[in-house]
Formats: C-alpha cells, structure tokens, sequence
C-alpha cells in the first residue's frame, strides 16, 4: 500500500458543542474515504454513550452528540479520549467498511438520459464509450446526503471530470443518475440539480418504511448495469 | 378520542427531540425549532418521554377536542384561548369534550408548542414523530396540519372526576429552574469552528459587531441573515461535511446562513462559526424583519451551559412527580371509547 503520511493519522475538531469532526487526510481519494466508512463503522460498533449521529463523508467523520450524558464540565474531551481510544484500536486500514456492492440497472441516454449526447461530445467519446467507462469497474460510496438516500459515489475516470452545469435544472426526475467532477449522484426523489444527467435507474432510493431505508449506504460500491427502456419500463415496482 | 382541525393556522407541525441516527442515510435531524419550548410543554402536560407537540408558526390553529384532554402550551405567546377565554402558557390545561382551542394576536416569539398528555397516535417513521415536510415523512401524513383533519388522541380521560383535577392542577406550583426562562439576550453566542479561519479579520469584525436582518427566505431548514457581507481570504472549493444544528454557514455571496432544525445532513460552505446551542431557542423565536447580534463564547463555556439546561429539565421533569401521578389517576384503562 502506498505509504501516504495523512492516512495514518488524523484530528478532532469541534463543530459547535454538539458535535466533534475526526478529519482524515484531504481531497477525494477511495483510500481515504473507505478509512472514514471503517472509523464509522468502529464508533458505531463502540456505541459510546450520548453520541446520536455518526456521518461519514470523502474525508471527515462527523461525531453529534447530545447534552446531558457527560459530567458537566468534560464532555468534549471525555468524548474526544473516547473517539481516540476507539480509533486507536480499530483495524482503518484493512478496508472493514462493512460496505457491500450493490449492482445498480441504469437505463442510459434517451429520455432518461438527456444530457448523455453532450457528455460524449465533451468528453470525446461515443455514448456507447461514455456508459462502458461509467460501469468499468464499481463506484465507492463515500456518503449519502442532499436528501435521504442519495449517494456521492467515485472516483471516475479523469475524463469525468465535468464541471457541474452553468445552469441548473429545477426539477431532476427521481432516480436519475448524473455526473460531474468524477463522481456519480442518483436523486431518489424528484429534485432540483446541476450534474449531468445521463441515466436513470427504476430502484427506489429511500423508502422508509423499508428497512434498512435506503437502497445504498456508505462504504459499499456500486456497479452501474445498463439495461434497454423496455426493461426499466418492465422493472418491478416495489 | 381525538382532535378535530377546525382551521389549520398558518404551519402547524407534529415535532419531536427530532430523528437522530439516520444522518449517515442523509435523513435529516429535524425536530422542534425551540427544543426548550416543546420539552417545557410536554413536561407541563405530564409526559415524562419525549412525544411528539404540535409546533405552531405564528398564525395558529383552531383545534376542537372531541374528548377530554391534558394539555400545556409553551413557547411564542400567540394569545391563545380555550372556549375565547384566555388561556395561560406554561400551565397544565384541563379541556373538556367541544371545548375549542384557538389563538389571536401575536404577542411574543413565533413558535408555540402544544402538548397533549399521552401524547397523538401518530405511527414513528425512522424512530421519529416529526414531520419532515421536504421529504414529506413523519408526523401526520408528512404534512401540516389541514382543515378537517382527525388527530387521534393516545390516552382517554375518566369523564367523571375532571373538575377535581382541573382545580388540583390549577392549585399546583410549578417552578421553573432559572436557566429554562425565556430570557432573551442582546446578542447570541457564537463559538469559532475549525473554518473560521479561512475568513478575513474584517469578516470576523462584521460578524461580532454588526447588526443582522433575519430575511423572509428563512425557514425551519436555514435562516438567512442580511448585513455586512462576511469574505473569505480565497475561494477555495470545500468538501462536503457534517453540518449541524446551529452552525452558520456562508456561501459564495459572503451572506451568512444559520442552520436549523431542517437542516441537511451534510453542507459544502464554509462555517464562520457555530451559534451556541444553549441559545438556538432563542433564534427559533424570532422572525423575518428582527435583528440578531453576535457575541464570542467558548467552547466548553457553550458546553456547559447546554449541560446545565438539560440538568435543569431533569430536575423540572423530577418535580412534576406528583402532577404526572394525579394525572395518570384520571387516565381511563380498557374498554374502547
């Protein structure tokens, strides 16, 4: 493994006194990302008393708490020694993300689709180039925000590296699956947004009536599948 | 066993301590604007858990109780009235079967919390009552209030010995520990975070001196704030990260944005800082048009205070014993209603 020095380390930083951010490396890299899925998944396995939210994202891990469960005047550092002494003996490196790969069927282009064309025109490859490049091999899920189920995922190809657009759209139909700066995003409902969007898949998202709520979690990966309009038009609705 | 919603006021929500744990899902917290009232209104009903109140914004509903109830009011003074006779906030309320609980004039604050003893039968969507109206989840039907819904009340009254209990619980001194009065200050305290320092000393100036318009695009997932434009050393693109309660965020027009109850769970701008949570109530009330003014706090001063509120409603919640054990004396068990 390539011995970069930021990820054998990190800081806690408050952010205001509800909440402690362990911060690993900089930049958006899978190692660093699945280091944050693993600290995650050891501070949630380590149920440390009084703390609500455990949120990873590409680089920081955010620890909320909730007041009342520590003696008056150490909470912060109590709950910091708590977090290092977790960390501390948790395995970051050995990829314990607990993440699974979740295959994704996208129905490309089209309707569906409709900023494929020009995705292809810039990046100068065909369509068919553009959804081989986008399935080449699964997409790490760094973290799920913007609304209840969507996921950051990445990192893609150099060539994916679009900026997200000069305007952007009002409403993004639900389950479309757009790109920009390397990274993929699926909207799980209809939504305002500015990445490209060059598919849209029939899985819902979020539902929370379903358990676990959410079709994709942190720290798994995905593997985009394309299938034809006629198959998303057959999809099972759940 | 219910309420009916004879007019539904301007946004009445169902709220509760809000749907922690679900953050990493990108589900937001949620929950009541003013923590501080929706607690002190459930305490006051007799409800020692945390159930959900009914959050209501500035023009409140007109609401029919079909059967009997316990219930308080806390936060905004919005007039209310029960059968047009004015009724009091901070006290347990005894309602009788047609008895209609309406409100007036906007006297103070902008959120007032209705409790209901036992609590509404609302189905917990994420281990949460409250009403996310974006995500259009929880609560009643993931929306606000309408007129001629049904709010099925979770616990019955006996019929026969209300007027005892209602001159029991109006005899009944209720003290509030100092540190849950609502006291305003002059100036809300703000923490420094780990991005303050990509701003510039002027901007920190502005912050900490300067008067800030709360804007009328504020909303339970952000308030806005116009005045002295906050700027950064250089536009550099930030990460998405956690994002809380409280901090204050500032986009690219260098206007800044306290986060809210609704916040999302993540947020790429940088965070000037963090409003102390011990005062985020105190935001909750106030509106579009008001003025806010910033003070420095520390942290583990910030912390503090926050901890000794929530020792102050354990200690208040101890108190109401004797109140939560003269209700339950008048709650009906078995049979159907």
């Amino acid at each position: 493994m390539a011995q970069n020095p930021e990820l054998n380390d990190w800081d806690i930083v408050a952010h205001g006194d509800r909440c402690l951010v362990v911060r690993f490396g900089t930049g958006i890299d899978i190692m660093i990302g699945r280091r944050c899925a693993a600290a995650a998944t050891a501070l949630r396995k380590a149920a440390i008393r009084g703390v609500s939210d455990i949120v990873p994202t590409f680089n920081t891990v955010a620890v909320h708490y909730l007041p009342g469960h520590f003696a008056v005047n150490t909470s912060v550092r109590h709950l910091e020694a708590e977090i290092e002494r977790v960390l501390r003996h948790a395995d970051l490196n050995g990829g314990s993300t607990g993440g699974r790969l979740v295959e994704l069927p996208v129905c490309y282009g089209g309707e569906f689709g409709p900023d494929l064309a020009e995705v292809a025109q810039r990046t100068g490859l065909d369509e068919e180039g553009v959804i081989r490049l986008h399935g080449r091999e699964p997409a790490y899920v760094f973290m799920l925000g913007f609304a209840p189920g969507a996921p950051f995922m990445g990192v893609h190809d150099e060539r994916f590296a679009l900026p997200r657009r000069a305007t952007p759209r009002t409403s993004i139909p639900a389950g479309s699956v757009a790109i920009a700066n390397r990274q993929t995003v699926v909207y799980p409902n209809d939504l305002p947004g500015g990445w490209h969007v060059i598919g849209r898949t029939p899985m819902v998202l979020f539902d929370p009536q379903r358990e676990p709520a959410t079709l994709i979690a942190p720290g798994d990966s995905v593997q985009f599948r394309p299938i034809t309009a006629q198959a998303f038009k057959d999809w099972p609705r759940s | 066993m219910s309420i009916t919603v004879i007019r539904p006021g301007l946004s009445s929500t169902f709220q509760d301590s809000g749907r922690h744990g679900h953050q990493h899902l990108g589900v937001p917290v949620g929950g009541a604007m003013d923590q501080r009232a929706h607690q002190l209104a459930n305490l006051i009903a007799g409800n020692e858990h945390d159930l959900a109140t009914l959050e209501i914004t500035l023009i409140g509903p007109t609401l029919r109780f079909d059967a009997p109830a316990c219930i308080s009011l806390a936060g905004a003074d919005l007039s209310p009235t029960v059968n047009d006779m004015p009724a009091p906030l901070g006290r347990p309320l005894i309602l009788l079967a047609g008895d209609t609980l309406s409100f007036g004039e906007r006297r103070s604050g902008v959120r007032c919390y209705l409790a209901c003893h036992g609590g509404i039968a609302l189905p917990a969507v994420l281990g949460s009552q409250s009403t996310y109206l974006r995500g259009a989840l929880g609560g009643f039907q993931g929306r606000a209030l309408r007129k001629g819904d049904t709010l099925p009340l979770n616990t019955r009254l006996r019929t026969d010995s209300l007027d005892a209990l209602a001159a029991e619980l109006n005899s009944m001194s209720i003290y509030l520990p100092s540190t849950l009065a609502n006291n305003p200050r002059p100036r809300l305290r703000v923490m420094r975070g780990p991005h303050t320092e990509l701003f510039t000393d002027d901007a920190l100036r502005a912050l900490f001196s300067s008067a800030y318009r709360i804007a009328n695009e504020s909303d339970r997932m952000g308030y806005r704030l116009q005045g002295p434009s906050l700027p950064v050393h250089e536009n550099r693109q930030l990460l998405s990260e956690g994002a809380s309660f409280g901090s204050i965020q500032v986009p690219s027009d260098g206007l800044p944005i306290v986060l809210m109850a609704d916040r999302q769970s993540i947020g790429g701008y940088p965070k000037i800082g963090h409003v102390a949570s011990v005062d985020l109530p105190q935001l909750a009330q106030q509106m579009p048009g008001e003025e806010v003014q910033f003070e420095e706090i520390g942290l583990a001063q910030a912390q503090q205070l926050d901890n000794l509120r929530e020792q102050a409603l354990s200690r208040l919640s101890a108190s109401l014993d004797g109140l939560r054990r003269r209700i339950a004396q008048c709650v009906a068990h078995g049979g159907s209603p």
